[in-house]
């Protein structure tokens, strides 16, 4: 009994849940009317457990691996996946407008869902060696370069959606001591982008040089020293930033990114072409109401009016059949179990553990933000799907092996070795 | 501290934000996510509006068209290559509009091919009950009943991604208007479509009406134009300019309805229909020699030539450096400068008064009388400005605003464009004395040298030249007119010397027996671009007319391109179109013989055949 207890049981019940509820919303999004049984492995719920059953014999095998383990071989798993990266350019077989998948045989199987769990051991273990100093410019470039490379070759497949994912990695780098305001600066980019989308170069440098000479005033106000010169020339490069923003937005990306970055920015009205699938999913997920339509009830699901309902827009079938009662539900959960490792994950004393398992909380976090947030139209459509839920057995069986490593390293928190 | 908490709180204000638009979105009645989807909608579309030319002669009908359509879940196997044999398609592109259609929706109707005749249809009809899930829909399709004034009408195609996204009413497969008139009064023409409801099963099929049809949106009815063409007068002017390049425009000088407009060579808005519509489109568009799709009446601009000389004379006649007994002598040409001499056609010792000037087309006359108009001020840029304002009272350099959605500007320089070009005031009147006889850089459009000649027919306004004058039968009333800033009386004397050109001067053979008709003759010297070296063309030959002179009922601008002198081609072919319009029939057919049978090709082949070649022959 004991054994048992010092396992983190709450995660481990939002973890069960989840997987089941998975499981019961894709057997709901790609059932039809002939009767098949659920085990029967070519439906996808039948291959949807297949992966599960695969998941949890990896599980019983990490639960009882010494942590140590994981730190010995994360830098070769690391380089092993930036090898199956690589040699997908070469032997990968192109779904979707995308050559990321390996198939042999009856069972397929995408790298890039791999390559997270991959850099996130390398990544902490990078981090946790004595002498990196995240305040030396030289760490600075390797700790990126370690995170670009995989942007880089999932980006080249191309599956630009997977590779956003990776950004999830400054979470754990500014917990480790990257300076805050490489964050901000990096926000305020952002912020600038969206504002020159939606308005134009002009307002936005104007607001920008507002901005500028408040702070400046607040600062001889307080007389708080400033140093002039360093500070035009931010200025001077955000607005440059807000300058090209257009000739980025039109050259950099193409039409469908645009197409759809405008309809969440409000730019565009367009319900029957690109913006197909994002009012589908909605009209879906409203006709839930309150308590749904009911298991294999709903009639969007059932129409097939939501493309890619299984993977991707999974969100707006638990929204369907199983209304507002059954999103709050799994909104709440997923935010228990981030909250829970990251909180978890301060408690380590082992920096390699830690940071594992910020890493893996910071990954749950943007899948779940990005996933959720384009089904219910708040974000651009981006094709990632949402971790134990969506259909697709690498997602499944990768965070499932993310997870039991997190409640392998949780559990050993207090010996050390 | 800050950086531990940070996903957290991220994490938090997330999940409340994802939690507060969930409910927005799943708690409250918004009806705008119309949530019965139950409930099938389809498009009930009015008969798409007919056009008149001004006579009520019917133009433009509709026909009835048939489309092939798929519902991929009701398809069983079948013969792929056999079905294409059928229906007279490429496999490969059968296999590809099938895939996309099936991507669209399986459950949902999607054209595979559209705009099938009433004849293939009837064949097909026979065998279509072999093949499960497809089926024949009937729609409807324009029927361009004259071939005439395809370029003023237009044409109408299936709409394309920016119509979609450009306005939210079109949705895939349906028809909007690409050109002309069609394109111009797509609004009135389209109608409004309806909606009809059908009620759903939970299997997605249709079980019958929705609300008993009481939800239904009646379509409200297409609206039938009339134009202000005249559709005799029409298709006698394109029969004038058959085997030339050029543009004709006729316009009332009463109302500025714009009677005849011809481009030439041009296309048909019945190559737009049916089967074939893609392949004539992209040959049309292709043919980048002869150039169908390009309007030259509207948008091609040239150098106008004589013409200008007439709004030179009155501009000078308002500025009061010369009045009607002015005289000017001409020693065939004269020197505007030391080494500098503009030629002349008139004999050496000419003396010529005003009207002469303008009957005989003198250079040195209207040469004299522009540096007059420049001279007056000060500056030459004061002068030439005021000689613009005076241009673009007359509708040019500008966008005239017809009701049609293509047209070029035309050029009028200004001080700054010289200023530019030669440095600010480094330039004279005898710089750019070539503007006096319309072979400068004035650039004009055939539509506005009609205009200006109706101008000057209505002795000093026009009215906005257009094309429809009623819609359902109502008249398009409140045509403003738009003044001149030459004073009535400096027009007659003007007119008299037009008159004279006819009667007496360079267009004799413009001459109707019993109407009197003002016109000037144009011949434009022009060049072009060939392997980076520039080379004389043939000079085009241009005309604007207006008849009868003391009480207009027409004006008429034509040009020819490459026709040599004004009254080689352009004066008769103006002159028929006046005697068709005014008597109806034309007397001369020994004119009408040689303008309809005359050719041009060759003077159009000559530079493209890589060899020498001489001009003006």
């Amino acid at each position: 009994m004991n054994r048992i207890l010092k396992y983190d049981l709450i995660s481990l019940t939002t973890y069960a849940i989840l997987v089941t509820f998975g499981i019961i919303n894709v057997y709901s999004s790609s059932y039809t009317e002939l009767f098949t049984s659920i085990f029967d492995y070519t439906t996808l719920v039948g291959k949807q457990l297949i992966f599960l059953a695969i998941s949890l014999i990896a599980a019983l095998i990490i639960i009882f691996t010494k942590s140590k383990f994981f730190d010995n071989i994360a830098s070769i798993v690391y380089f092993l996946s930036l090898i199956l990266l690589i040699s997908l350019f070469f032997f990968g077989v192109e779904r979707g407008g995308a050559k990321s998948w390996y198939i042999l045989g009856p069972i397929s199987f995408q790298p890039s869902e791999f390559a997270k769990l991959c850099t996130a051991l390398f990544l902490a273990k990078f981090l946790s060696i004595i002498q990196t100093d995240l305040n030396k410019f030289r760490d600075i470039i390797l700790v990126g370069t370690i995170i670009f490379v995989p942007i880089l070759l999932i980006t080249l497949q191309p599956d630009p959606g997977s590779s956003i994912v990776f950004l999830a990695f400054i979470f754990p780098i500014l917990r480790e001591g990257l300076d805050l305001r490489f964050f901000y600066f990096g926000v305020l980019i952002l912020l600038i982008l969206i504002l020159t989308l939606i308005f134009n170069f002009f307002i936005s440098s104007t607001i920008l040089s507002v901005i500028f000479l408040l702070i400046i005033i607040y600062r001889r106000r307080n007389r708080i020293r400033l140093n002039f010169i360093k500070s035009f020339i931010s200025l001077i490069f955000l607005i440059s930033i807000s300058f090209s923003t257009n000739y980025l937005f039109e050259n950099i990306l193409e039409q469908r990114h645009r197409d759809r970055i405008n309809l969440i920015l409000g730019k565009e009205f367009d319900n029957k072409g690109i913006g197909y699938n994002i009012n589908q999913s909605k009209i879906a997920i409203s006709n839930g109401g309150l308590f749904g339509t009911g298991f294999l009830e709903g009639t969007q699901t059932k129409g097939d009016f939501v493309p890619r309902q299984h993977t991707d827009y999974i969100f707006s079938t638990i929204g369907e059949e199983w209304g507002f009662i059954g999103t709050f539900t799994t909104i709440i959960l997923f935010s228990l179990l981030i909250t829970r490792i990251t909180s978890r994950a301060e408690k380590q004393v082992n920096h390699f553990r830690r940071i594992y398992c910020y890493s893996f909380s910071s990954l749950l976090f943007i899948h779940f933000f990005i996933n959720i947030g384009m089904s219910i139209g708040l974000v651009p459509s981006i094709g990632i799907p949402l971790p134990y839920i969506s259909y697709g057995g690498s997602s499944l069986l990768a965070f499932s092996i993310m997870f039991f490593v997190y409640l392998n390293f949780d559990s050993s928190r207090l010996k050390e070795d | 501290m800050l950086k531990k908490y940070i996903l957290i709180w991220l994490t938090i204000s997330v999940s409340v934000i994802f939690i507060m638009r969930l409910a927005s979105l799943q708690l409250s009645n918004d009806s705008y996510f119309n949530s019965d989807f139950a409930v099938q909608e389809l498009s009930v579309y009015p008969e798409r509006g007919l056009i008149y030319d001004r006579n009520g002669n019917l133009l433009v009908a509709n026909q009835p068209s048939y489309e092939l359509i798929i519902v991929p879940d009701n398809t069983t196997e079948f013969d792929t290559i056999s079905f294409a044999r059928l229906i007279d398609m490429n496999p490969d592109e059968l296999k590809k509009e099938i895939n996309s259609s099936i991507k669209y929706s399986k459950k949902l109707p999607s054209v595979i091919k559209s705009q099938i005749s009433k004849e293939t249809n009837a064949f097909l009809q026979e065998k279509i009950w072999l093949f499960e899930g497809f089926y024949l829909r009937k729609n409807s399709v324009r029927d361009y009943i004259k071939p005439f004034a395809s370029n003023v009408i237009g044409y109408t195609g299936e709409v394309d991604k920016n119509d979609i996204k450009n306005n939210s009413y079109y949705e895939k497969g349906e028809m909007i208007g690409k050109q002309g008139i069609e394109k111009y009064y797509e609004d009135e023409l389209k109608g409004i479509k309806g909606k009809k409801y059908f009620q759903k099963d939970r299997f997605n099929r249709v079980i019958g009406p929705f609300n008993n049809s009481l939800s239904d949106v009646t379509p409200s009815k297409a609206k039938n134009i009339t134009l202000t063409i005249d559709i005799a007068l029409q298709e006698y002017a394109e029969s004038l300019l058959q085997n030339k390049r050029g543009g004709v425009v006729a316009i009332e000088p009463s109302t500025g309805e714009i009677l005849t407009l011809v481009s030439s060579p041009t296309y048909k808005s019945e190559q737009f229909v049916g089967q074939d519509r893609t392949e004539n489109y992209n040959k049309l568009l292709n043919d980048s020699i002869n150039k169908p799709l390009f309007d030259r009446s509207l948008q091609a601009q040239y150098s106008p030539g004589s013409p200008i000389k007439i709004l030179n004379a009155l501009i000078g006649l308002q500025e009061g450096v010369i009045n009607e007994n002015t005289t000017f002598k001409c020693n065939a040409g004269h020197y505007y400068s030391r080494n500098a001499f503009m030629g002349c056609h008139n004999p050496f010792g000419t003396i010529s008064n005003l009207k002469k000037g303008i009957y005989n087309s003198c250079n040195t006359y209207f040469a004299r009388t522009y540096r007059g108009i420049i001279d007056k001020y000060v500056t030459s840029s004061e002068g030439l400005d005021n000689w613009a304002t005076h241009m673009k009272s007359f509708g040019l350099g500008n966008y005239l605003g017809y009701d049609l959605s293509i047209g070029k500007k035309g050029f009028i320089p200004e001080s700054d464009y010289y200023n530019r070009f030669y440095g600010t005031n480094r330039w004279g009147s005898s710089t750019i004395i070539s503007n006096s006889i319309g072979q400068g850089e004035i650039l004009t459009t055939p539509i506005q040298m009609a205009n200006f000649a109706t101008a000057i027919a209505n002795r000093g306004f026009y009215i906005k030249p257009h094309f429809v004058k009623s819609i359902n039968n109502k008249l398009i009333n409140n045509r403003e007119k738009n003044y001149t800033t030459i004073d009535k009386e400096n027009f007659e004397i003007v007119i008299d010397g037009m008159v004279d050109v006819v009667d007496r001067g360079t267009a004799r053979i413009a001459k109707i027996n019993g109407i009197s008709v003002a016109g000037k003759t144009g011949t434009v010297e022009n060049f072009i671009l060939i392997e980076n070296e520039k080379k004389q063309l043939t000079d085009h030959s241009t005309f604007i007319a207006f008849a009868p002179a003391d009480d207009p009922k027409i004006a008429v601008s034509v040009f020819i391109e490459n026709g040599y002198w004004g009254s080689r081609w352009a004066a008769p072919i103006a002159s028929l179109i006046i005697e068709k319009y005014l008597k109806e029939d034309v007397g001369r057919k020994w004119l009408e013989n040689r303008m309809v049978n005359g050719s041009l090709i060759d003077e159009y082949e000559k530079p493209y055949k890589f060899e020498n070649f001489s001009i003006n022959e």
